[in-house]
């Protein structure tokens, strides 16, 4: 037995189903330790699919998502995988090979500073020097990153610590004095959030990824139900209400619903559960809901306060608090604020403008596609105009059905996040909707999709160009275009074909339908679905960047506005 | 130390960190300082009474809330085990400092009464200079180093703070 049989045991011990790798010269006894063992290996073709897959796996089941990696450029090409995990509280583990421990320093072959490259982007990180840590650290690792507020954790693991021999597995107690996962509910606060929700007439559930994550999902629609609150949710948040319910008003912030904007300026409170404020949310802060009660609950204590002073707030699980919550609340006198609400709904609901016989729009694929999968597939995408045209037209009623990367913004994670989510839940309909920018950035891992013949659909939404910054070029600045133009594209049907995966094109909006049954009727392996679009649509409503809510842009203009400040 | 600093409006003020003694640790904790631009005015890390763990005082300057949110940032990181910004009346506080102040043979004995004065020790004393020690508050350090300017300081190394809690209750 050596380390790194130490390593895939812990895994075996954690209930690991794949681990997603990409070999090297320093995890070499990592890679001989997994033939045999209970982990199936997803052979990537680049690291950064491998994070996106861990991510997407962790996204869609709730359960860490492992990467094996070797050392140097393989750990490097980790970090974007990395920084997306952390900013959208995925757990996710990497392991990295690494040189021997006695030539760490020495700029050594493949000899990368992981560990400290990598402090920004994790929730927390192991260098290994001592064998007889692995056991201890492989436990602390999982530990930390599920529980409390979820997070990346990195293992770097020198080549000589996984070779070393061992005849009986070391003690794997953990020691970790400094990390406590917030527990119990404070009760006194509770009563706070109660006594201050009750005088309200105009309140507006603020619902972020926090509520998924705890699970918490029932409680907010019994929460919503109980009080005749509305709800809107952000884009990470999506699934934890359902959004055709009628309490629903959509996502809000920069590219949310009108409605759901109308109802954060005009709220008198704002309950953030599991959400924190971010600056896509918010808009300028100074201006945020000024007149409104501010509620918020969150796991993590460096959230409260950090953007938003809320009048109250619990720091601990949602699911918990909520259900704590719950028995001090009765309905609120909201009819009133609800028909308001229904009035901007109907005045203001989102639409886009399909000509039969015209130029393909994207918010009518995604449409469509919401339609015909009746809005049950697990949908992940990737970053860009199409990213917020499904996140306003695909509703979602169930939690861990919508991934996409929120915090990190990062294209390229569609793709592989739609792979991983495929093997957490083989036997559903996973879609991955990305634009024809991110999608190049990590479209080789078409191969591992067809290698594991997964049923996937990837709808390639083509409007060659990197469009949401022509939006801003647009908009921001004086119509000049610069560096968004992405002539030069492949036929992403004869890229597919060439990895002996199927494609369809798609070009009409008559052809929309027959396409997309088609499609989702396949099931022999994996399917590229490559949609032709109109070019030039931006996407409406906008709150600019750095303004407030309530200079929100609700139809599409020309007009000329001023350079984002503030905000970028 | 090298950090952009961008927060200096605002009172000084001390954290005392208890942190486990782990590789990295130090780094994570520059590292928040850092990031959100607040300069780390001394720094001063030794091993903590209790075995494993170390305990670090860290002065910044910067406003309240700015600090604040350093503290829970710290609080969050998995190696730190407590952290607390005191108020210099909760604390007893102590620098040490050598100062090597420049000692023609004329201004000798003047050099020597300010020392006297302060009551710093004469640790090292040569043809034209003289090293002294003193430790107090710093800003006891602070007023010594202003008056041994008058005379010329070659060089000098401070500690930076290092705090307790008064009473009983540790830090």
């Amino acid at each position: 037995m050596i380390g790194a049989d130490l390593v895939i045991r812990a895994l075996e011990k954690e209930g690991v189903e794949y681990i997603f790798g990409y070999p090297g010269g320093a995890n070499l006894p990592l890679f001989d330790s997994l033939v045999g063992s209970k982990l199936k290996l997803v052979l990537v073709r680049h690291e950064q699919g491998a994070v996106h897959m861990a991510d997407g796996y962790a996204r869609a089941s709730g359960k860490p998502g492992v990467v094996l990696v070797t050392s140097g450029p393989g750990a490097t090409n980790t970090v974007t995988g990395l920084l997306t995990a952390n900013m959208d509280s995925s757990p996710v583990i990497v392991l990295c090979g690494q040189t021997l421990t006695v030539n760490l320093g020495k700029d050594a072959f493949q000899e990368a500073d992981v560990f400290n490259i990598t402090i920004p982007v994790v929730k927390h990180s192991y260098l290994v020097s001592n064998p007889n840590d692995i056991p201890r650290v492989m436990r602390e690792a999982f530990h930390i990153c599920r529980t409390g507020r979820p997070g990346p954790v990195l293992v770097d693991l020198p080549k000589d610590v996984t070779s070393k021999a061992f005849e009986s597995v070391p003690d794997d107690t953990m020691d970790i004095p400094g990390y406590h996962v917030p527990e119990g509910v404070d009760r006194k606060g509770v009563e706070k959030l109660a006594a201050l929700l009750k005088t309200s007439r105009r309140p507006l559930l603020y619902v972020g990824q926090g509520a998924i994550i705890s699970g918490a999902h029932r409680e907010v629609l019994a929460l919503a139900e109980k009080l005749h609150a509305p709800v809107t949710t952000t884009l990470l948040g999506k699934g934890a209400f359902p959004e055709t319910h009628p309490l629903a008003v959509g996502m809000l912030g920069m590219h949310g619903t009108a409605y759901a904007n109308y109802s954060v300026v005009n709220c008198d409170l704002i309950f953030s559960i599991g959400a924190r404020w971010d600056d896509r949310i918010t808009g300028k802060l100074s201006e945020f809901c000024l007149d409104a009660v501010k509620l918020h609950i969150d796991i993590d204590p460096a959230e409260i306060g950090k953007l938003i002073r809320p009048n109250a707030s619990v720091v601990g699980d949602a699911k918990l608090v909520l259900k704590e919550l719950l028995p001090m609340v009765s309905k609120l006198k909201t009819e009133e604020w609800l028909s308001t609400i229904e009035g901007w709904k109907k005045q203001y609901p989102l639409k886009y403008d399909q000509p039969l016989d015209g130029e393909l729009t994207m918010q009518y694929v995604l449409d469509r596609l919401y339609h015909l999968t009746k809005g049950q597939a697990i949908v992940s995408t990737d970053v860009g105009q199409h990213q917020m045209w499904a996140a306003q037209f695909y509703l979602t009623s169930k939690p861990r059905q919508w991934l996409s990367s929120g915090g990190a913004g990062t294209m390229g994670f569609g793709f592989p996040a739609a792979i991983g989510a495929q093997l957490a839940r083989p036997g559903e309909l996973v879609v991955a909707v990305v634009g024809d920018g991110g999608y190049q950035m990590t479209f080789c891992e078409l191969s591992t999709a067809a290698l594991l013949k997964l049923p996937l659909k990837i709808l390639v939404l083509n409007n060659r160009y990197l469009g949401m910054v022509r939006q801003w070029q647009e908009l921001f600045f004086e119509d000049t275009l610069s560096g968004v133009d992405l002539e030069g594209n492949p036929d992403f049907v004869k890229h597919a074909e060439s990895y002996g995966i199927r494609g369809l094109k798609l070009e009409k909006a008559a052809d929309v339908d027959a396409v997309l049954k088609e499609a989702l009727a396949y099931n022999k392996g994996p399917i590229v679905i490559e949609a032709l679009t109109e070019r030039h649509a931006n996407v409406f409503p906008m709150i600019p960047a750095g303004a407030a809510v309530r200079d929100m842009i609700v139809e599409p203009t020309r007009r000329k506005m001023a350079k984002p400040e503030g905000s970028t | 130390m090298a950090v952009e600093a961008v927060n200096n409006a605002g009172a000084a003020h001390t954290i005392s960190v208890l942190v486990a003694d782990k590789p990295g640790v130090l780094v994570r904790v520059a590292t928040v300082f850092a990031r959100r631009g607040f300069n780390i005015d001394s720094l001063a890390v030794s091993p903590a009474h209790q075995k494993g763990l170390s305990r670090m005082t860290v002065v910044t300057h910067g406003k309240e809330e700015g600090v604040t949110q350093i503290v829970k940032q710290l609080d969050k990181l998995i190696d730190v085990v407590h952290v607390y910004d005191y108020a210099e009346m909760d604390v007893v506080s102590r620098e040490m400092a050598i100062v090597k102040v420049r000692t023609p043979s004329d201004k000798r004995s003047a050099v020597m009464e300010v020392a006297n004065i302060f009551r710093a020790k004469s640790v090292d004393i040569g043809k034209g200079s003289v090293v002294f020690e003193i430790t107090g508050s710093s800003s006891k350090l602070d007023a010594f180093e202003s008056m041994m300017d008058e005379f010329g300081i070659i060089e000098m190394m401070r500690t930076g703070k290092l705090i307790l809690r008064r009473g009983e209750t540790p830090t």
